[in-house]
C-alpha cells in the first residue's frame, strides 16, 4: 500500500530539472494559421541561431529560449514585420553571430571573392596547358 | 622559380595545419556578449514579479545616479549563488532592480524568501522579450545602468565575491 502511494506521489510531481516551470510561449511551438505566413517564419528561423545550444538554430532546438524567440518571430511576422526586418533587430542586439546567413560586411569579402578567384586561376592553369599541348 | 614553387603544397599544409592547431588549442568562449552596451536602454513595461516589491518600467532607470539591473530566475541555480554578493552590493548602497525570466510570482517569493531580496522594483518578463531586447542570452546576467539610462557594462554569468569590487568601479565610472 505504501508503495504504490508513493508511487502515485512520484507520479504527480513536477519535473524538478526543468529549465522553468512556465508552459512554452504561446507560438513557441505552434504553426501560424495562414501557410504563407507560417512559411517566411520557418525560413527565417531556420537561420537564427540558438542562444543556449549554440550550434543548433532556434527552429530546430528545445531550451526555452529558443522557444520564446520563435513565438516572437512568429509573432512579430503576424503583425506584418518583415523577416529581414527581424533579423536586423536580432543582430543589432547579439550582433552578426546570432545569423546563419552570411552578410556582405568587409571581413566576409575573402568568401565571396575565393571562388571567383579560384575559377580565374583554374582557366589560367587550363590555358597555359592547351598552348603547351599544341607545340609539336 | 620553378623549383621553389614545389614546396607550395608544403607551405599551404603547415600553414593550416598552424590556424587549425591554434583553434584547437584556444579556451573555448561560449559567451555572447550584448551588442546594446553604450546604447540607451530599449523601452520596457513589466508586470510584477513578487508580491512585495513594484513593477518595473525602463523610464524608472534613467534616475540620474547609476544602478544595477540584474536578469535573473527563481529556477535559476548560479542565481542563488550570486544571491550573497548582490546582498552584500545592496548593503553597500548599490541600487538594485531586476527582471525575473520565465518565472511566476510564487516562485520568486519563495526564492526571495530564501536567499534574500537586494531588489527594489523587480518586472516579470514571462517570455523573454525583454531579455532579448537587451541582448541578454541567459541567467544571470547584471547590466551597469548609467544615469541617463544607457547601458553601461555587461557582467555574464553569476557574480563571484572577487566580481565585486569591479562592479563597485564600473559603478564609479558610469557616474
Amino acid at each position: 500500500m505504501r508503495a504504490l502511494l508513493a508511487f502515485l506521489l512520484m507520479l504527480a510531481s513536477a519535473p524538478v530539472l526543468a529549465q522553468s516551470a512556465l508552459p512554452p510561449a504561446p507560438y513557441a511551438d505552434r504553426q501560424i494559421d495562414d501557410p504563407a505566413l507560417e512559411k517566411k517564419a520557418r525560413a527565417l528561423m531556420e537561420t537564427i541561431r540558438c542562444l543556449t545550444c549554440q550550434s543548433q538554430s532556434i527552429a530546430d532546438s528545445n531550451a526555452s529560449m529558443a522557444g520564446d524567440m520563435r513565438s516572437e518571430i512568429r509573432q512579430r511576422i503576424m503583425a506584418g514585420e518583415q523577416p529581414e526586418h527581424i533579423r536586423a533587430w536580432l543582430i543589432e542586439r547579439y550582433g552578426d553571430w546570432v545569423s546563419y546567413e552570411p552578410t556582405a560586411a568587409p571581413i566576409l569579402w575573402p568568401l565571396w571573392g575565393a571562388p571567383v578567384v579560384l575559377l580565374l586561376l583554374g582557366l589560367l592553369l587550363l590555358r597555359g596547358r592547351i598552348r603547351k599541348g599544341k607545340r609539336p | 622559380m620553378r623549383k621553389m614553387l614545389i614546396w607550395l603544397p608544403l607551405v599551404l599544409f603547415l600553414g593550416f595545419f598552424g590556424l587549425f592547431a591554434s583553434g584547437l588549442l584556444k579556451p573555448d568562449d561560449r559567451l555572447i556578449t550584448s551588442k546594446m552596451v553604450g546604447k540607451p536602454l530599449p523601452d520596457f513595461t513589466l508586470p510584477p514579479a513578487a508580491s512585495d516589491r513594484p513593477a518595473l518600467a525602463s523610464s524608472q532607470l534613467a534616475t540620474g545616479k547609476p544602478r544595477l539591473l540584474n536578469i535573473f530566475a527563481s529556477w535559476c541555480v548560479p542565481c542563488a549563488a550570486e544571491a550573497p554578493q548582490l546582498m552584500a552590493l545592496q548593503k553597500a548602497g548599490v541600487e538594485i532592480d531586476a527582471i525575473a525570466i520565465r518565472d511566476a510570482r510564487t516562485d520568486v517569493d519563495r526564492f526571495l524568501g530564501r536567499y534574500g531580496n537586494p531588489y527594489a522594483r523587480i518586472g516579470l518578463d514571462a517570455r523573454s522579450a525583454v531579455q532579448i531586447a537587451l541582448g541578454s542570452s541567459g541567467v544571470p546576467e547584471t547590466f551597469v545602468i548609467d544615469g541617463e539610462g544607457r547601458i553601461a557594462y555587461q557582467h555574464i554569468g553569476d557574480i563571484r565575491a572577487d566580481d565585486v569590487p569591479m562592479i563597485l568601479d564600473r559603478l564609479r565610472n558610469a557616474q
